[in-house]
């Protein structure tokens, strides 16, 4: 079989690199190995034989980045929209009430409206709003999508402007959790990126949650005439003369002059053999625990949607050095989206920090054990947060590095992909391009945006020109 | 004669569905009128290449700046377009 374009893997980026490939008629096939799309944001079921049947659980969703209003234009969300061809209402986005980093004695609060954060960092830390516009203005200016830029360290950046460590390591945390593959630090460019995501757009939700997304997607695919194939894994990426001529996928030898893969650029090395490259292997990886109670945490006792809890002075974003990381904690209150509807079963979400080495060495009885104590570990901080509950959750679900290895087939279960991007997708083969993280663009909106500007680049504008 | 200036905003009102454009002025640059990013751009030539088979190489993206300089450099094409 010959087609214009083949995607590895149906996550949020080669959907979207899908959408775009299709959209001008090429023949694009998408081939994933999972039996359904969403990679490292899908979806899964759990059976609970005691309470109530089949629950859906999303693997990822705590927030969609880049919040905008109905008809704001030219920030990123308005452009995926615009690429894509969806429409702001299909995606039922539930804003944020607001969210809280909270370090020892000290909270600062954000919302979708940035104001907010202004006003506390001006109250909290008064010696430093004149440092905190001044930073304001530079990431404004700021140009992260050159992709040229080399590596500057956020943290040097921070310590030339702000005098106070404390809001540094603060304002820090939620961008470092929710989007960098290095340890401790980040690029200054993806610090960018992420403070404009979170703290000058904000949050929200889909309705329905991924699956929302998904379908949105998928339907758009179908409605092009994509293919997508499931249940099909490729096992190795054709190159001849340097140059990718298509992939063996499910045994089969499937040709095509231009390849986009989307599983990382570790993973995509092994591959292709004859690229020369070996990227690192990124060590960030986190464990996520659910916990479904038979009712609605009342908006009285906990009325934040994300909290960002920090307990020490300082922010460690690396490895945990066992097992995971009670220190430190992302806490979603998922049903705090508006319109904070109360009746039914809530949902809460702790993602820790993880040591993939550890968790990998450990064996099944162990292992199991182990979940158990970070779901315990974690339910105790939820009740923390939320005085005054006091039940059992009904159900309660863990997921580890190892999880998130066996489904996505990120190495080590890394979520933020490799220290090593690409951040124009280019790799030593020719025609093979690197989309969604390992390109630089991470969290949903950011894959989805990697996946279209690198379909553009390399699949409509690039050298493989339809017809050449 | 094919209308390419109707035809340009056809495309335009297809990829930015939230434009006015209804208003444009011909001599204008299309940017300073509209939210109209590269990306957009690229689809204009696109949705040329897809609905009209008119090809714009990428060195001539900047002579669809305005309506009237679309007018000018389309215009040709489309009289040559085997359509
Ligand atoms: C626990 C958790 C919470 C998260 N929370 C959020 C959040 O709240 N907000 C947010 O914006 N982001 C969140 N993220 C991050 C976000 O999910 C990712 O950044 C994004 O989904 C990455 O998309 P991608 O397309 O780059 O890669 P992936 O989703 O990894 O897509 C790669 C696909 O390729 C497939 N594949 C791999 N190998 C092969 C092969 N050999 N053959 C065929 N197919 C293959 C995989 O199965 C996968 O479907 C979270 C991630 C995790 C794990």
């Amino acid at each position: 079989m010959t087609y214009d374009a083949i995607v590895i893997g149906a996550g949020m980026s080669g959907l979207a690199a899908g959408i775009r490939l299709a959209m001008f008629d090429k023949r694009v096939l998408i081939i994933e190995k999972h039996s359904i799309p969403g990679g490292l944001n899908s979806y899964y079921q759990r059976r609970n034989f005691d309470r109530g049947g089949i629950r859906q659980f999303d693997v990822g969703l705590h927030a969609l980045t880049n919040f905008i209003k109905k008809g704001e234009k030219g920030k990123p969300f308005s452009k995926l929209l615009k690429q894509l061809r969806l429409s702001y209402d299909d995606f039922k986005l539930c804003p944020q009430s607001y969210s809280a980093i909270r370090f020892p004695g000290t909270e600062l609060r954000f919302s979708n409206d940035f104001e907010l954060l202004r006003s506390e960092i001006s109250a909290k830390f008064p010696q430093d709003i004149d440092g905190f516009n001044l930073l304001v203005e530079k990431v404004r200016a700021f140009n992260e999508l050159d992709l040229s830029l080399g590596y500057t360290s956020s943290r040097e950046v921070l310590r030339g402007i702000l005098k106070d460590e404390l809001l540094a390591e603060m304002l820090l945390c939620p961008l470092l959790i929710y989007g960098s593959a290095w340890e401790d630090d980040m690029d200054f460019a993806q610090f960018v990126i992420m403070f404009k995501s979170l703290y000058f757009e904000g949050f929200s939700r889909p309705e329905g949650g991924v699956r929302t997304i998904l379908g949105l997607l998928m339907t758009k695919l179908q409605e092009l005439g994509a293919e997508v194939r499931f249940k099909t894994t490729v096992s190795e990426i054709l190159v001849k003369n340097g140059e990718a001529v298509g992939v063996v996928a499910g045994g089969e030898e499937i040709r095509a002059p231009v390849v986009f893969s989307s599983i990382g650029f570790p993973e995509t090395a092994v591959l292709a053999p004859s690229l020369d490259a070996r990227p690192r292997v990124g060590a960030m990886t986190f464990l996520e625990s659910i916990f479904v109670f038979d009712r609605k945490i009342p908006l009285s006792s906990n009325e934040a949607t994300i909290v960002f809890s920090n307990n020490s002075q300082t922010y460690a974003y690396r490895p945990a050095q066992n097992y995971f990381d009670a220190v430190s904690a992302v806490v979603c209150f998922p049903d705090n989206y508006e319109p904070h509807v109360r009746d039914g079963e809530g949902t809460v979400r702790v993602t820790y920090m993880a040591n993939y080495q550890q968790w990998k060495e450990l064996e099944r009885s162990r292992y199991l054990e182990m979940k158990e104590k970070v779901g315990e570990s974690a339910l105790a901080l939820v009740k923390s947060l939320v005085p005054g509950l006091a039940e059992k959750p009904l159900f309660t679900d863990v997921f580890s590095p190892l999880t998130i290895e066996r489904y996505t087939g990120h190495f080590n279960g890394t979520v933020y992909g490799s220290t090593d991007k690409t951040r124009d997708g280019r790799t030593p083969v020719k025609n093979l391009f690197v989309i969604g993280t390992d390109q630089g663009f991470l969290g949903i909106v950011g894959a989805m945006l990697s996946g279209i500007s690198m379909a553009n680049l390399h699949g409509l504008m690039g050298e493989a020109k339809q017809g050449q | 004669m094919a209308d390419v200036r109707q035809i340009v905003i056809d495309i335009i009102s297809d990829i930015a569905p939230d434009e006015d454009v209804s208003s444009i002025d011909d001599a204008k640059s299309l940017r300073e009128q509209l939210d109209l990013d590269s990306m957009d751009f690229l689809d204009i030539v696109m949705e040329l290449r897809k609905r009209h088979k008119v090809e714009v190489p990428q060195e001539d993206y900047p002579k669809l700046a305005s309506l009237q300089s679309c007018v000018a450099y389309l215009g040709p094409k489309f009289a040559a377009a085997p359509v």
